[in-house]
């Protein structure tokens, strides 16, 4: 009976080590280094703020039209209707417009704070959001730094709403996400990283005096796909600069790493203890015997 | 002998389902102060569920866009875990470290861990917008293995096995199982040791929740210390807890306790007070250090510091030293009185986390809506009606049938 008893703990044991390694291992974030992702650059300082991306954003993802332009008051954000919008702001250099969506990070909190997946970075760069995953538990509102994940608070079957970059309906088949197509300025870029990096760099070079000498989105949040130039500091434009450059999923790493060396030797040691204190009465056993 | 180990050995011959057909009747008087209070709450609450499920969760919750985690998570879940911290705390001390001066008090606080996992998540469920996708992250198809909430659920889920394992002697006893309970009784010890290193696992990933959540919780509150400190607070959460409990059910359930456990029930809850004054000056000290080695002095003199300093001297060092005070003195009241402080102050801490330090720079702050607060009320009275009914039937603070014993 000792031994078969012994036995099973030794089962249990295995099963969880098993257990608690299978987990891990997987559990590794995807390192995407060097890939090369896809994403857009947003020129502040040609975005004549004609809201046209806005109507195409709705168009293009059956969304309800955003309100005219005369309607607007104060400063706008994105929420479960509106996967983008364009705020004015009053800045030191005059009026300068700035587009708000999902800054599609390369390493996501929401991919990292979702337990089902359902926000996924995509290999090509995008994050999409996937309806038949989706629990909705809105961690992955908690966790994003740039509070773009939106909620159908009043549905009984809610989504999720957030820009995908049109990945699904455009990008996949080799088209330009609706706002881009449609910007009649110029002022949003589509291509890899690394090229819109480039071009970013080279139009502050060459303009020295229209630019502040910043990519937003080259380090933010251990980098973005959607990346901002402006003619002013960023914090003028309302934009998070409180934002860490460390990626956000690197927080809960070392929480994740203590996980599997807990699981295997809490046991052990638990096991240890109850063995050492149970000795005595043990041996008094004997003694009777 | 008690009435309850009587139905259960005589139940030996008879039909079981006869058994437990008689069993779900009620065993006491119904109008009772806690029923009348309790049984419109439910009715009302269990109306507001129908409709969020049927118009959203918008519809009777004020949760937005900026702050999506509100009463249900924050107080049911977040809080109400921590207190059941109990039942992995008691059972180290009995079964590992074989302390048996509580083995009394093992069943009662692993039924109350259990219960309190089983209703919490549920009430988890009524904060899924997409509950009908629940079983994405158990059945494999869509594994988040990066997620801290993954680790959490599974956890939650396997500790309430481990729970249920635990406590599932009673179980056989009350039906009168011989063979199962010789069989489920061999397993106390796995169970125990696995329900352990989940609980120590998921208690501190309910802190880790929040890592991610850098800039939007207050800094005197947020740090990378969040999930040990979680978890050195759910050990005098969940002790507290039992001695706030305890005191309950020996007024609630006087007939139902056996006369050594009567006997007991002092010394236990001058123990624990003893176990209480150490973690939390443990915790007292580790807020300390968070404190200074963040060079936290600037936000001190702003209202949320006002607030921090109240959490940290009102009610972590305030009950500590009651605690330390009436374990000296041998005085059973004021170790419930701290008790109590405690527990509050635990309801503090983890709403401050969650909800009140939240996106605390916000114009617009979440404040529960009262449909909200009753269906958190709800839940938790429903808990306590299983736990009741339960209790009454059960070998759990009573004595276990003669059977049991002779091993």
């Amino acid at each position: 009976m000792e031994l078969d008893r012994r036995n099973f703990f030794r089962m249990m044991g295995a099963t969880g080590i098993t257990l608690a390694l299978g987990k891990e291992l997987l559990a590794a974030p995807d390192v995407i280094a060097n890939a090369e992702f896809k994403g857009v650059l947003y020129d502040a300082t040609r975005c004549k703020g004609c809201l046209g991306c806005e109507i195409d954003c709705a168009d293009a993802n059956e969304l309800p039209m955003p309100i005219s332009k005369k309607e607007i008051k104060g400063l706008r954000k994105p929420d479960e209707t509106w996967r983008t919008v364009v705020n004015a702001h009053e800045t030191s250099k005059g009026k300068v417009f700035v587009k708000m969506q999902c800054m599609h990070c390369n390493e996501p909190a929401c991919a990292a704070a979702c337990l089902t997946q359902a926000m996924y970075k995509t290999p090509e760069g995008p994050v999409i959001w996937r309806e038949d995953k989706c629990m909705g538990c809105r961690y992955c509102m908690i966790s994003c730094p740039f509070d773009m994940p939106k909620f159908e608070y009043n549905s009984p079957n809610p989504k999720i709403q957030k820009c995908t970059m049109c990945f699904e309906t455009r990008v996949q088949n080799g088209e330009l996400p609706a706002c881009v197509e449609n910007c009649p300025n110029e002022a949003l870029t589509f291509g890899t990283r690394r090229e819109l990096i480039q071009e970013a760099r080279k139009r502050i070079v060459e303009n020295p005096d229209s630019y502040y000498d910043q990519i937003y989105g080259e380090r933010e949040a251990g980098g973005t796909c959607w990346m901002y130039l402006s003619p002013v500091p960023f914090e003028e434009l309302g934009m998070n600069t409180t934002v860490q450059n460390e990626s956000y999923p690197a927080l809960t790493k070392g929480f994740l790493y203590t996980v599997p060396s807990v699981f295997v030797l809490a046991p052990a040691l638990l096991l240890g203890i109850q063995q050492a204190t149970k000795k005595d009465h043990a041996y008094n056993e004997h003694d009777d015997e | 002998m008690n009435k309850i180990t009587t139905i259960a050995v005589e139940n030996d011959g008879k039909s079981i389902w006869k058994f437990l057909v008689s069993e779900l009747k009620p065993k006491a008087k119904l109008l009772t102060t806690f029923n009348i209070i309790s049984f419109p709450i439910v009715l009302v609450g269990i109306l507001l569920i129908i409709l969020r499920f049927w118009k959203g969760i918008g519809e009777i919750s004020n949760v937005n866009q900026e702050i999506p985690w509100g009463l249900w998570k924050g107080f049911n879940v977040v809080t109400g875990v921590a207190f059941a911290g109990g039942a992995y705390v008691v059972t180290f001390m009995v079964y590992i470290l074989n302390m048996h001066k509580y083995h009394s008090i093992v069943r009662v606080t692993v039924l109350n861990g259990f219960l309190a996992y089983m209703f919490y998540a549920g009430a988890l469920i009524l904060d899924l917008g997409r509950p009908w996708n629940i079983i994405n992250p158990i059945i494999g198809n869509s594994f988040g293995v990066s997620s801290v909430l993954f680790l959490v659920a599974w956890h939650f889920l396997l500790y309430m096995v481990a729970q249920l394992i635990e406590f599932s002697p009673a179980i056989a006893e009350w039906l009168g199982a011989k063979r199962a309970h010789k069989l489920l009784s061999g397993m106390t010890l796995g169970a125990v040791i696995f329900g352990i290193t989940l609980s120590m696992l998921h208690q501190s990933g309910l802190g880790a929740l929040f890592l991610m959540a850098k800039e939007k919780i207050h800094p005197l509150w947020y740090s990378e210390f969040i999930p040990i400190l979680f978890l050195v607070s759910s050990i005098f959460a969940g002790l507290s807890m039992v001695i706030f409990e305890g005191s309950i059910s020996q007024k609630v359930f006087f007939n139902q306790i056996s006369e050594k456990g009567h006997q007991a029930q002092q010394g236990i809850i001058h123990g624990l007070s003893k176990i209480c004054t150490g973690t939390m000056f443990a915790y007292f000290f580790l807020q300390l250090l968070v404190f200074i080695h963040g060079k936290r002095w600037e936000y001190l003199d702003s209202p949320m510091g006002y607030w921090y300093l109240v959490e940290m001297l009102g009610f972590v060092m305030l009950p500590m030293l009651l605690f330390f005070y009436s374990y000296r003195n041998h005085n059973i009241y004021l170790i419930r009185l701290a008790a109590i402080i405690t527990i509050i102050g635990i309801i503090l801490n983890r709403l401050n986390i969650s909800i009140i330090g939240y996106r605390w720079d916000m114009a617009q702050h979440y404040v529960p809506s009262w449909m909200e607060i009753v269906v958190s009320l709800t839940v938790v009275f429903i808990e306590l009606w299983v736990f009741r009914w339960v209790i009454r039937r059960l070998p759990v603070l009573s004595d276990s049938p003669v059977w049991a014993k002779n091993k």
